[in-house]
């Protein structure tokens, strides 16, 4: 029940504001559902797959989607995704929490001003 | 130029993905927009190709490391799907300047609800 209202809160609001799903789902396994911070996290990453899948289908059929860019933008994070995976697995899961919640901070002030 | 400080971007937006478990598009949306001058919209569209990449490279690795839930994962991923249709229809629908205050507060609020969390367990278990 509660990881329903998660992926309708994360679907909600990266369709509102355009801010990942990730963003909602991560402190949201941890506070709600009780993980520890890397399962929240891989579980996270994830979970975005399917609607960054579905996303991407519905904005190339109108036509929306710069192949080029996503491709210069995509490839070199797929091999900084494995850099960032490997740094989480060094690192102590109250750090990653630290962490987060300072991108957080980032993220709401970003949207506030 | 711009391509190479795209490509820098794009491995730093995946390390930070990477590291956080997030898709990484909160940086390349501002990247597309605001260095390669897309319109908001097509800049949406394309972090979200941009993103697919991240999720397989990044979740291949969380699953070698264990750390992979894949029941939850699909059961979010499939629901919050379903919320995108949710999030399109109220849109439309409520003033979005008030909502973007709101989400925002509500972030804010759980970045320090997390930071807290993290201060308690530390101080109740010393590593």
């Amino acid at each position: 029940m509660r990881l329903i209202a998660i992926g309708l809160v994360a679907g909600f609001f990266s369709a509102l504001f355009g801010v990942g799903g990730g963003i909602v789902v991560v402190p949201l396994l941890i506070l709600l559902v009780g993980f520890a911070e890397r399962p929240a996290m891989a579980t996270s990453l994830a979970s975005i797959g399917l609607i960054a899948a579905v996303g991407t289908i519905s904005y190339a059929l109108r036509g929306d989607v710069h192949y080029g860019y996503a491709l210069l933008l995509g490839l070199p994070a797929a091999l900084g995704a494995i850099g960032g995976t490997a740094l989480q697995q060094r690192t102590a899961g109250p750090m990653l929490s630290y962490g987060f919640a300072v991108l957080l901070a980032a993220v709401g002030i970003w949207l506030l001003v | 130029m711009e391509i190479v400080a795209v490509l820098v971007i794009g491995l730093f937006a995946g390390a930070l993905g990477g590291l956080f478990g997030v898709g990484g598009g909160l940086i390349f949306v501002p990247t597309l927009v605001l260095l390669v001058g897309l319109g908001q919209v097509d800049a949406e569209a394309t972090s979200l190709l941009a993103i697919i990449p991240v999720v397989v490279a990044g979740t291949w690795r969380q699953h070698l490391y264990g750390n992979v839930r894949w029941r939850t994962a699909a059961i979010i991923g499939l629901t919050a799907v379903a919320g995108i249709e949710l999030g399109v229809l109220t849109a439309n629908a409520l003033p979005e300047a008030t909502l973007r205050r709101l989400f925002a507060l509500l972030v804010l609020l759980v970045a320090a609800q997390l930071a807290w969390r993290a201060y308690r367990a530390g101080a109740a278990s010393p590593e």
